[in-house]
């Protein structure tokens, strides 16, 4: 397979390339999609190759763009809709929930809703409360949307362009602190990953970190500090969390027998309980530790710095967990 | 209407303390000591300016993410600002808050809002609230030209018509929203138009123009008090600066565009104003500089030896 290093901002834009080429019927709006190539500056260049007809600028109106995305994406478009930033998908929650994510089912399966809406999530910026959440697990439990969550270049472009081809409604969400992440990406037209395939990020033995997009560097960062400590982790990110791979994630701890799992959703109500009842269930007889679930603290993310490090996991967490859990 | 010298002395020295401020936060933030975003309003002061001074104390606003200059004008307080946009626990906000959510409900500042039309809703329950309790309180609501398509503008104008709210609207059209014209975005001639649909009362003033804007704010802030309902004023004003700190603000505009706005500044064209009126010296107003200088820079002092919130504080004022 040929490789390009490239960042991950550069691979979602690769992505969006390549797909526009391939099908003439996508097309990209948001707010700032165009020139200015958004506000994180991730899709320089995309504006002068398609122009004003595919990469479009919009009012800042977000219910009627997701809105005008759902209408176009049922009636044989399939548009690519930009929501800068995560917090700023509840403006248009009743699009996607009520809309998007139903009218398949509702048409007896008449209708087909290829709408890709891409945003991002993360704190860590000092951006606050209304730029840093990570909301994910609001639209991972609405049936009917599929939602991916890459937590690296090759992953980011070979999901994104699964999101593209997919005939559902599909929300992909980029942690804005990894685009500068570089890494090797699969330059092939076709390279895409399918949904609902865990990736085994390290191989490992004694405890599995369970971890998604930015997560999965703070996992990756910790299992380096434990082998140092002679404990031996294995990092698995499902990388879509619908479908979740629940396989891999099971088989993985049937061998380790332990798990931490880490996403930066609130705790409560989240990613990480959906993911623990599932190992509970699939390894049950194996698990000699009780499984340790890391979230965001359960607060508004806050300004001030010393507060925000505060609300969202570290590798030190991580690593605390493992020490926890008295291995060796 | 002829406006008191004391009003005009007093705009001009709140439009000095807004830009002094702002050009702070530059300094402060390219010299690494505040993180996040910064929107600032150097340019547009005279619209927060011209707002504020028409209300009461016990009136409410509603501010954008480019707040500081409403903060200002309306009483916040020069070093609880900067330490909150700083991160330090003497802040306005405890430093929960930052720069896009600076808030003095002590003074009618319901916060500036990073959500683009997030004022909207609250200024017009502010408005409602003010009805039921039976003040005469009126509710600003700052917004930008950008915010003026969020469907929820649309919703609260009905709102607004249909209960005779006590709310003005007031866009700010520095006529770009991020990078994009306000035109390629915005249909009709003018968005002081869209309210007439509702039956509101609307008018276009010179953003620049500290007088025009609280003598149109004077007006609607009678109507509003008399129970006469809702105003929408459109101030044509201009950002002289980037979208935020970290955006030099050219590219997407011409050079010439940007030099023909501040040469007509807010701040000249009210101090020329005083002197042509005689209304003080030149001297005198320069002593309101240097007043202004001095304030800064203890607010400034201040911040900086102020401590950062203690980690237990995160999860309080989760709930009351
Ligand atoms: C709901 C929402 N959408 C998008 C944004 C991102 N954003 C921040 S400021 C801005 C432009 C706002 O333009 P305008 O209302 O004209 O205010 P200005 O910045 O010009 O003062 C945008 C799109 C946001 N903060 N909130
Ligand atoms: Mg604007």
């Amino acid at each position: 397979m040929s490789m390009r290093e490239m960042t991950y901002g550069e691979a979602v834009k690769e992505a969006m390339a390549e797909e526009m080429r391939r099908d003439p019927t996508v097309f990209l709006m948001g707010e700032d999609v165009g020139k200015a190539g958004t506000v994180f500056k991730v899709l320089l260049g995309l504006h002068d190759e398609f122009g004003d007809d595919r990469v479009i600028d919009t009012p800042i109106a977000e219910a009627g763009l997701v809105g005008l995305g759902v209408g176009a994406a049922l009636t044989g478009s399939r548009p690519i809709v930009d929501i800068m930033f995560g917090d700023f998908i509840a403006l248009a929650m009743d699009q996607i929930v009520n809309q998007a994510a139903k009218l398949r089912y509702m048409s007896g399966g008449q209708a087909i809703v290829p709408i890709t809406i891409r945003s991002t999530m993360g704190a860590g910026r000092s951006s606050a409360a209304q730029h840093s959440q990570s909301l994910h697990a609001w639209l991972a439990h609405i049936p009917g949307l599929k939602v991916a969550i890459p937590s690296t270049p090759a992953d980011a472009k070979g999901l994104f362009k699964t999101a593209v081809r997919d005939d559902n409604p599909v929300v992909i969400y980029e942690d804005k602190m990894m685009y500068a992440l570089k890494g090797m990406v699969p330059t092939e037209e076709d390279y895409t990953i399918p949904f609902g395939q865990a990736h085994i990020k390290r191989e490992g033995d004694d405890v599995t970190l369970i971890a998604t997009s930015s997560m999965v560097h703070v996992a990756l960062d910790a299992a380096d500090a434990l082998a140092e400590q002679g404990i031996s982790a294995e990092v698995v990110d499902p990388r879509t969390l619908v479908p979740l791979d629940r396989e891999t994630l099971i088989e993985s701890v049937v061998k380790t027998t332990r798990a931490v799992i880490i996403d930066e959703g609130y705790k409560s109500f989240g990613i990480t309980g959906e993911i623990a009842s599932t190992v509970y269930n699939g390894a049950f007889d194996y698990i000699d530790a009780p499984i340790v679930r890391l979230g965001a603290m359960d607060v508004p993310v806050p300004f001030s710095k010393p507060l925000e490090d505060a609300t969202i996991p570290t590798p030190e967490d991580v690593i605390k967990a493992v020490q926890d859990m008295k291995i060796r | 209407m002829s406006l008191s010298s004391e009003i005009l002395i007093k705009m001009y020295r709140a439009m000095l303390r807004i830009r002094r401020f702002e050009e702070q936060i530059w300094e402060v933030y390219t010299g690494g000591l505040m993180h996040g975003l910064a929107h600032l309003y150097i340019g547009e002061e005279a619209v927060a300016v011209g707002v504020c001074a028409a209300l009461r104390d016990d009136d409410f606003i509603t501010s954008t993410h480019r707040g500081h200059g409403h903060c200002v004008a309306k009483g916040g307080n020069l070093e609880a600002m900067m330490a909150e946009v700083m991160g330090r626990v003497t802040g306005h906000c405890r430093g929960k808050g930052g720069s896009m959510h600076i808030a003095d409900m002590s003074v009618g500042i319901l916060g500036a809002n990073g959500i683009v039309g997030g004022g909207f809703g609250i200024a017009t329950g502010a408005a409602l609230s003010a009805q039921k309790r039976g003040t005469d309180q009126v509710a600003v609501c700052f917004f930008g030209d950008g915010a003026s398509n969020q469907g929820i503008f649309f919703e609260v104008m009905n709102f607004a018509a249909i209960w005779k709210l006590p709310v003005i609207y007031v866009c700010e059209n520095n006529h770009y929203g991020e990078y994009t014209p306000t035109e390629n975005v915005t249909a009709g001639k003018s968005i002081a138009d869209r309210s007439l649909p509702f039956g509101i009362p609307s008018t276009t003033v010179d953003g620049s123009d500290a007088i025009a804007v609280y003598e149109a704010t004077a007006e609607a802030v009678e109507r509003a008090r008399k129970g006469d309902g809702a105003t929408l004023i459109e101030c044509d004003t201009y950002r002289y600066r980037g979208h935020h700190v970290g955006d030099p603000g050219e590219g997407y505009r011409s050079k010439e565009e940007i030099e023909s706005w501040m040469a007509k500044d807010p701040i000249q064209l009210l101090r020329t104003k005083i002197l042509d009126d005689n209304i003080a010296s030149g001297a005198e107003l320069d002593a309101e500089e240097r007043e202004v200088e001095k304030e800064m820079e203890n607010a400034l002092e201040a911040a900086k030896a102020a401590p950062y919130p203690d980690v237990e504080e995160v999860n309080q004022h989760v709930y009351a």
